[in-house]
This record gives structure tokens, C-alpha cells and sequence, in this order.
């Protein structure tokens, strides 16, 4: 990794801007970068001082994925998902409840002090808001140069000279160094927390709405930075975004994200074309588009009933059922299990049961058949 | 749509602050038919919420000083006429905010405030023995008003409305919220709406659902509405007319569908290039960032940024609004006067493109915003 960094200032301008996600889908063999293998972070709930028991709000509830390298892997969902959660635990800042999380082929899950500390060199996040996550009372220079002097990377010259190398990297004027973040632009601190998170050359970063606090016409100029970056220095992405719109066009694939668990996993084309899920349908057909063409890529439109449920007492079976327009019977009896459908695309709905299937012919209602389930759809 | 019901005219307000004046909005002209909905798009910090303050009468004067200009509500020209202006405000328009947390009280029940807004507004006045009267919950029309605000609860789609009104706004949805929000906003019956981004808050699933239930009541009540926005694909949703607005002037104006169609200000092509589509994303942008309002570039403030600035023209002359085709004006030197439509449309084509030859599609990502 260090050996290939990239050392010509005007680096950004040799890769190209727009890209197709499904290249890097096909060469996706190997081992993975980050293996996530039933992960759970769950928050206690205090229910008052006196009250013994204590309740859970399961943010994330058994989360399963492998990212490969060279690949961005988005997380989509509504406010509230867990997806800000599962990002941070892959990053390591929160401890896990529950799983396994692997790292390059390592189990990090319970690492501690100075392992941590190496990891977090191989794993950086950019956050939503640069405005917080830059300290404002430091200089632009030293808020790069921070990882550097925290992993004690090279002597004091060489750290200077990398900061200059990575405010170029990023299309920053070197003066910048100077500067406060409260003299920069929206754009332009984003891309000091880009550069500041490659400062260590890791090998994966967490990407936390990268853009979402930015205006469109910011927005399109960091985003194809993040893909130069990731061809340059051959970064793997986990970007956890609430923009389909945006994640269709950068990500290879997408986990689709519900109450703490993926409702539907698929190479990003595999997504838009062929939605398995209730819950991406709707997801899908909500998104404002501004093409009229772009309209006939949208799933036929279905009326988006209710809100996310409260976390913290989730309904039973399918968390989605209170909201789905493929309702029947059984939805709030069985919980559905992610399974695999086509190869690499996975869907969590009793209308692809699995293994589940004896289990959700049992709970329909007497005289109705799993195959004519369709016919009990509730509205 | 008989005439216009909200005419702003060359509205121009300023702010004083200690880094110095700041011209915010220049010149800005704004029209709403009756009936018509017209959405204002511009990104962060081009005067979008300003203007919409300057005509509901609580921009904070000062800072905000209003220069120039005249905002003429069904004929009567508000900004010379304070007491207008406060009865206008008060029974013919209402508001609606972006985040229910902040215009919500936290202590108060939905109910309370529903009836608040409905005794009060206006400007109406009341006695201090009115007052402790309807605080103790003796107001005079309280069956009508509670009645008013379960069928407005209801018509906005909330389950149980009833209870709904006994609740605090922390006991209620994001969303849920928005719709208390648009509610309160109708207990008055008002003529005019201005929505300040009412679903920028919310999630895709949700703000589908807050779109559909404004536009139903809109329709139903032949209300007209200016939509605040910076997400054109919402306006594209709603609006029957759009305006583009950069740094405090308006640089396009036009039918929903013809902007979109076919936009003209280098602006508004950069903007809609800008987003990500499910059909692909070039990833161009726009280069730079909107100006320092204390020093606004001369001649057409969009020019710094402007891939098609033509030198000695766009840096001096200011630019006006010129009528392009039918219901169509556009701000920029590229067009003239009374331009034949698809002249223009030929012009945007060819000059405003953010592609241009020898920058490679390959590098058109680079250069920053600076």
C-alpha cells in the first residue's frame, strides 16, 4: 500500500471522473477486506431510575456482509436505520454486542490498545458534517497532519511535505495549510476531512453521508474526488448514504437497510433493475427524479404507507409488515430470514421464504394456501 | 388562474453586520398566479429564505434592511402599508416550516397550539382577561375550534385525531409533525401558503407522502403556494412554475416542464447536470462557490462560476431579465430581448455546457470548488 502512493501532484487529473460500478463487481474474487458476520449493537434504554429492567433499541441486529477490496459497498436507508451504527461499529469506534467483525483476514472484533491503534491506521471515516468533525480552533495543516504525528509517521519534514501532498491530492492550494475551517467553504472542508482521512494510507474508509450537508453542485465535485481517490489508491468504500439517486451511481453493490438489518443485498444494477424487496420498491418509487425518462426506471408506483416504527419496540415478524404493500397473513407472525435468490442477491421477505417456508405455511389462516398468498394481501 | 394574487417587484434587501453590508437580495421580481404554485430553487445561501421573510413581514429589520422594491398582495402594496401588511399576514397567508421541532412548542399540547393560532392570528386583539380565560381553557369558540382541528388532523391523514390534539409534539413523528405543521397552517383558511422546505427533514418515503397530501389539500382549498426548495426534483413534483435563484437574483423562470426540458441559464444547466440520476452522473459541478454578498461580483454575479462568461460583457453589464419564447425569462447575456425560443434553446446547447472541449470528461471532476 504505501509502496504505490501516489507521489504526482496533479494525480487527480489522470483517472477518470465517471465510472461503472460493474467492472469491479465481476473482478470481485478472493478473500474480503471486511467480513461482517452477524454483528449487533444494541443500546440500553433506561426505563427510569427505579426500574430494573432494561430495554434494548437494536440498532444493529445481526448484520452479515463481506466488502471486497477495490469495491464501494453502500448502506441505504431512512434516518433512524442504524446505518450511521453499523458504519461506526465497522470502523471499530463502538465495540460490537454481538458477531464477528474481520479485518484483511484478522478477527478485530475484540481489539484492544495498541492492535487498535494499528488498525485505525488501515481504517479511516469521513463524517456527514465537516463543520464538526474539523476542530475549529486548529489550523487546516495540523488537522491533517494529526494522524501522522498520532501513528508517528516519517520525521517532521516528511509530515509537512505530505500534508502539502495530500491538500494536492484533494485540489486544495497548498496555502490552505494556514487557514481556519471556519474561512473554507462547505465543499472545501469535506475535502480537508477526505484528506485527513487519507493521510495514514488506509485501506478502507467509512464514508458517513459524505455529502449530504453539501450543495448538488458541491456535491458532484466531491463525489468524483472520492472516486479518483479509490481508483489512485485502490480504496475500499463503505458509503452510507440516504441518496439512492446518488448510491446507484457510485456504488457496486448496496445493502438496503431496515431496523437494523439489510432487507435486501444486490449488485447495485441488480437493485435498480429488478427490486426483490417490498421495502426498496417503495424506497424506489419514492425517489424525486428530474428526468422524465429517469421515471421510467422507478418501479411502478406504490403508495408509501406510514413511518418507521419506534426501534425500541419493533413489530413482530417481518419489521416491515406494518408498512408493506405486499402484506399477507403470515408477515407478522414469521420473521423472515435474508436469503439468497440469485447469486450475490440476497431479499428478505416471506414471499421468498427459504428454509422458512414450512414455517410460513403454518402461520396463514386455515383454507389459505402458501400459493395463493397473494390473494390475502391486506391494504 | 385569473391574474396575479403576490407580485414582488425589484425587491432588494441588505444586512448589516460587522464584516459590512451584505446585498442580499438584488432586484429580485416574483410572480404567483391565483391558484398557482410556484417553487423558488436555489442552493444554500441565495436569499431563498429572505425573500420568503421579506413578503410574510418577519424578516428582522435590522439587520435586514429592505432597499428597494415593492411586494403587492392582490393589488395592495404591502411593504408601504404596515397595517396591510400585518392583517394580509395574519388572515390570508400562512407558513410553513422546515423543521416542526423548532416551530412547535415543546410544552404545549397540539391542541393548545392549534387554537392559539386560530385566536390569535391576525393581529386580533385580545385582553389580558381574554387571555387568562382561553389559558385556563375557557376560551369562548373552543367546541368550534377543537372540531375545526380534528377534521384539518383528519384530512391530513392522522390516525386518531382526537387524541392527536392531547399529544405533545415530542409524543409524535417526524412526519406526523410536518402535517400538524401544514394543519395549523390551514386553521385560518388562508389564500396563500409559502412553504419554507417542509420535507427537507424527512425521509424519501415520508416526504412522498407530506408532497401528496399538500398538493391534495392545495387543489381542494384552490390555494396558491410559493414552495421554497433546493431539491429540484421536489419542486419538479409540485410546482407548476419554477424560479431559479442564485446569489439573490433570479435567473430563470419558467413552466415546470420547459425548465426541465430545456434549461437555459448556465446556472440552471450546471444545477440539473450537477445531480445524480438514476439514468448516470457525469459528476461535472460547478466550479467556485456563491460570492461574498458584502462584495457581489459586478455585472451578473453568476459569472465567476460560468463556463460561457463572455469577457467586457458578463463582468460589466448588469444583466436583466429577458422574455424568452412565451412565459419564459432568463437572466443571462447569451440571450436578448424577445429571442425566438428554440434560437435560445440553440444557444444553450452550444454555449452553456459544462463539457467544453479542452477540458476532457475525464478531468471535468477536478479543479474544486474554490
Amino acid at each position: 500500500m504505501s509502496a504505490d502512493s501516489p507521489e504526482s501532484p496533479d494525480a487527480g487529473s489522470s483517472s477518470t471522473g465517471s465510472r461503472t460500478a460493474i467492472h469491479r463487481a465481476e473482478d470481485r474474487t478472493g478473500d474480503p477486506l471486511v467480513s461482517v458476520r452477524d454483528l449487533k449493537k444494541h443500546y440500553p434504554v433506561s426505563d427510569g431510575l427505579l426500574s430494573r429492567s432494561k430495554s434494548y433499541v437494536k440498532a444493529v441486529d445481526g448484520v452479515s456482509f463481506d466488502i471486497f477490496p477495490g469495491e464501494t459497498f453502500a448502506v441505504v436507508g431512512e434516518s433512524g436505520c442504524g446505518k450511521t451504527t453499523l458504519g461506526k461499529t465497522v470502523a471499530r469506534l463502538y465495540g460490537a454486542t454481538d458477531g464477528t467483525l474481520t479485518f484483511d483476514g484478522r478477527d478485530v472484533t475484540e481489539l484492544e490498545g495498541k492492535q487498535l491503534r494499528q488498525l485505525r491506521r488501515d481504517v479511516q471515516v469521513v463524517y456527514q458534517d465537516p463543520s464538526s468533525s474539523l476542530n475549529p480552533r486548529r489550523r487546516i495543516g495540523n488537522i491533517i497532519r494529526e494522524p501522522l504525528d498520532v501513528h508517528d509517521v516519517g520525521t517532521k519534514a516528511q509530515r509537512r511535505d505530505r500534508v502539502a501532498e495530500l491538500l494536492r491530492m484533494v485540489d486544495l492550494p497548498v496555502e490552505f495549510r494556514h487557514r481556519y475551517p471556519n474561512a473554507l467553504s462547505g465543499g472545501q472542508k469535506q475535502r480537508v476531512a477526505i484528506a485527513r482521512a487519507i493521510a495514514v494510507e488506509p485501506k478502507f474508509v467509512v464514508l458517513d453521508e459524505p455529502t449530504s450537508a453539501l450543495d448538488v453542485s458541491v456535491q458532484a465535485k466531491v463525489i468524483s474526488l472520492l472516486a479518483d481517490l479509490q481508483d489512485e489508491l485502490g480504496l475500499t468504500y463503505l458509503l452510507i448514504s440516504h441518496d439512492l439517486s446518488l448510491v446507484k451511481n457510485v456504488a457496486d453493490r448496496i445493502g438496503v437497510m431496515y431496523l437494523g438489518n439489510f432487507m435486501e443485498v444486490a449488485d447495485s444494477r441488480a437493485l435498480f433493475q429488478n427490486p426483490l424487496n417490498p421495502y426498496t420498491e417503495q424506497l424506489l418509487s419514492a425517489i424525486p427524479v428530474i428526468e422524465s425518462h429517469e421515471q421510467s426506471l422507478k418501479p411502478t408506483a406504490v403508495e408509501v404507507q406510514g413511518e418507521t416504527p419506534d426501534p425500541q419496540n419493533p413489530p413482530s415478524g417481518c419489521p416491515f409488515n406494518p408498512r408493506c404493500h405486499r402484506r399477507f397473513d403470515a408477515c407478522d407472525a414469521v420473521e423472515p430470514e435474508l436469503v439468497e435468490v440469485e447469486p450475490g442477491h440476497l431479499t428478505r421477505c416471506l414471499h421468498t421464504p427459504g428454509e422458512k417456508r414450512e414455517e410460513v405455511i403454518q402461520a396463514l389462516p386455515d383454507g389459505v394456501s402458501f400459493e395463493d398468498r397473494d390473494g390475502t394481501l391486506t391494504d | 388562474m385569473t391574474g396575479s394574487l403576490l407580485d414582488v417587484h425589484d425587491l432588494s434587501v441588505s444586512f448589516d453586520t460587522y464584516e459590512g453590508r451584505h446585498d442580499v437580495l438584488d432586484g429580485v421580481d416574483l410572480t404567483v398566479n391565483e391558484g398557482e404554485t410556484v417553487a423558488l430553487v436555489g442552493e444554500t445561501g441565495c436569499g431563498k429564505s429572505v425573500t420568503a421573510r421579506s413578503i410574510m413581514g418577519t424578516l428582522p429589520r435590522p439587520p435586514g434592511d429592505i432597499t428597494s422594491g415593492e411586494i403587492r398582495y392582490d393589488g395592495e402594496d404591502l411593504l408601504a402599508d404596515e397595517a396591510a401588511h400585518e392583517r394580509v399576514k395574519g388572515d390570508e397567508m400562512s407558513m410553513i416550516f422546515q423543521d416542526p421541532m423548532t416551530y412547535l412548542s415543546p410544552v404545549y399540547p397540539v391542541g393548545s397550539m392549534m387554537a392559539d393560532v386560530a385566536t390569535y392570528s391576525g393581529g386580533k386583539d385580545a385582553s389580558w382577561w381574554e387571555i387568562l380565560k382561553n389559558l385556563l381553557g375557557h376560551r369562548a369558540d373552543r367546541e368550534a375550534i377543537r372540531e375545526r382541528s380534528v377534521e384539518l388532523l383528519d384530512r391530513m391523514r392522522i390516525p386518531d385525531p382526537e387524541g392527536t390534539l392531547d399529544r405533545y409534539p415530542v409524543e409524535l413523528s417526524g412526519g406526523m409533525r410536518q402535517r400538524v405543521i401544514i394543519a395549523m397552517a390551514l386553521i385560518n383558511e388562508p389564500d396563500f401558503l409559502i412553504a419554507d422546505e417542509p420535507t427537507t427533514a424527512l425521509d424519501v418515503t415520508v416526504q412522498n407522502q407530506i408532497l401528496d397530501l399538500l398538493r391534495e389539500r392545495v387543489e381542494e382549498r384552490d390555494l396558491s403556494m410559493l414552495y421554497i426548495t433546493h431539491n429540484l426534483g421536489v419542486a419538479r413534483e409540485i410546482a407548476d412554475r419554477i424560479c431559479i435563484m442564485y446569489a439573490g437574483e433570479i435567473v430563470e423562470v419558467g413552466r415546470t416542464e420547459d425548465i426541465f426540458d430545456a434549461p437555459l441559464h448556465p446556472y440552471t444547466r450546471g444545477l440539473l447536470e450537477s445531480i445524480p440520476k438514476l439514468t448516470g452522473f457525469e459528476g461535472t459541478g460547478i466550479d467556485g462557490q456563491i460570492p461574498d454578498y458584502t462584495d457581489p461580483p459586478s455585472g451578473c454575479r453568476f459569472h465567476p462560476r460560468c463556463p460561457a462568461a463572455m469577457e467586457g460583457t458578463c463582468d460589466v453589464e448588469p444583466v436583466e431579465e429577458y422574455a424568452v419564447g412565451d412565459d419564459r425569462t432568463v437572466a443571462c447575456h447569451l440571450y436578448e430581448d424577445g429571442m425566438d425560443f428554440d434560437d435560445a434553446a440553440a444557444i444553450a446547447a452550444d454555449e452553456a455546457t459544462y463539457r467544453d472541449e479542452d477540458v476532457q470528461p475525464a478531468e471535468a471532476g477536478v479543479g474544486g470548488e474554490r
